[in-house]
């Protein structure tokens, strides 16, 4: 095993590649996903029906879809449709779509949970569309955060599926070590530890920004 | 896609049954163990309680699973894919189940187990009797819920070549080089699956909203 340690850190430049793809792949994707969200969470609360209607049947149908058969059906997809993108991008494409019906889910439920004064001021001032959303978003997102927090662990962790269209991230990395080096334990059990402390990472980020914003009411 | 094809997709949809239900089964049990660990603040073994929760709640399946199928047989145990994928599902719902249970156990009302208590039960009977039944139902439609996460996980076993759903629905985009129809297929098995534990969930919300439980 302490054998299997050392292969692991000679072959670091591999692992840290793939912590860095991993990473790209969750944070480009979780802003994304987060920005369409927001504008599903808008079409989820607006006031006409067939707009809500669609918005709801649109985040129905993600819940029901595994995020793995999601990728290939992109993957394979796409091309179809005459659109060609590199498996990097059609991960960023996977995880923002997939991500972002949850998002705006998690949205909806926090603003349940408000009081709908803001809204109706915002009205009573004239607001409305894109201006009434901003002053909506800002308190839902507050109140959100916590699980806007579990979800960006979620993608980080539903990342790992991309391994599947050969995109290089972390377990891709531990993945091509082990089938050179057959050290699978070394090299799967350092990937594991790295994805254990991206979302430790979160969540410290997470509860700060609770501490933040309960110590500024 | 042919009548085989579609026999292959059902087939597949019995094999993800046969991750996801012993998992489950397996799963929440031991999530429960984990819970009452913590919530009887046992000294020693709640702190690793807590490491081996946190842990598996951020190791995706798709590692896990790769590490379970290559890393025990190193050890000189054989494991098959399909138990390596049932124990990597298990660990997962084991942690997930566990904030569950905890969260159940916490909404606990305290006074009930001190009044069994003054009512001179054994610990094994105020538990057996007054807690089990109690959180069992608070917790239900979250263990329902969990289920459905742990439908949607289940493809993870593809990497090491259990062919459950998706990986039958690749295959046969593979053979007929058509792969839309069979994911378009797999897909509508799935929404069958969920489908059907989301209106389970719905109807025991139902029932407990009627029944006045918390």
């Amino acid at each position: 095993m302490m054998n299997g340690l050392g292969i692991v850190w000679q072959q670091r430049g591999v692992m840290l590649g793939g912590l860095l793809t991993t990473l790209e792949l969750s944070v480009i994707g979780a802003l994304l996903a987060a920005l369409l969200g927001a504008g599903i969470f808008a079409a989820l609360i607006n006031r006409a029906r067939p707009v809500r209607y669609v918005a709801i049947a649109l985040v129905d149908a993600m819940r029901c879809v595994p995020f793995m058969l999601f990728c290939y059906l992109l993957y394979y997809g796409l091309p179809s449709a005459g659109v060609t993108l590199d498996n990097f991008t059609v991960g960023i494409v996977a995880l923002s779509i997939y991500h972002a019906s949850y998002m705006a889910e998690l949205l909806r439920g926090a603003w349940k949970e408000l009081p709908k004064d803001t809204v109706d001021a915002g009205i009573a001032f004239g607001f409305h569309g894109f201006g009434l959303l901003r002053i909506i978003l800002p308190p839902v997102v507050i109140t959100a955060v916590p699980m806007l927090g579990n979800q960006f662990i979620q993608i980080i962790k539903d990342s790992a599926f991309l391994v599947i269209i050969a995109v290089q991230e972390l377990t891709f990395s531990a993945n091509a070590i082990q089938s050179i080096y057959y050290v699978p334990f070394a090299s799967f059990m350092c990937a594991v530890l790295c994805y254990w402390a991206l979302c430790l990472i979160v969540e410290g980020g997470v509860k700060f920004f609770s501490l933040k914003t309960s110590m500024q009411r | 896609m042919e009548a085989g094809d579609y026999l292959a997709l059902l087939t597949g949809a019995w094999t993800t049954l046969a991750i996801a239900i012993p998992a489950i089964v397996m799963g929440a049990p031991l999530g429960l163990g984990l819970a009452l660990i913590r919530w009887r603040k046992l000294r020693g073994l709640d702190t690793a309680a807590t490491i081996v929760v946190s842990l598996f709640r951020a190791t995706p399946s798709v590692t896990l699973v790769l590490l379970i199928y290559y890393a025990v047989p190193q050890i000189g145990i054989q494991l098959p894919e399909l138990p390596a994928a049932i124990l990597t599902l298990t660990l997962g719902t084991m942690a997930y189940t566990c904030e569950i249970w905890r969260g159940a156990l916490l909404a606990f009302p305290v006074d009930q187990y001190d009044a069994a208590m003054a009512m001179g039960m054994t610990r094994a009977m105020r538990f057996r009797l007054i807690v089990l039944p109690q959180i069992a139902r608070a917790s239900l439609p979250a263990l329902i819920n969990e289920m459905t996460l742990l439908i949607k996980v289940t493809p993870a076993a593809a990497v090491i070549g259990l062919v459950e759903i998706t990986r039958a629905a690749v295959r046969i985009g593979a053979e007929t080089y058509q792969p839309l129809p069979p994911f378009i297929v797999g897909l509508v098995i799935y929404v069958v699956i969920l489908g059907c534990l989301v209106g389970l969930q719905r109807v025991c919300e139902h029932r407990q909203t009627r029944l006045g439980a918390p």
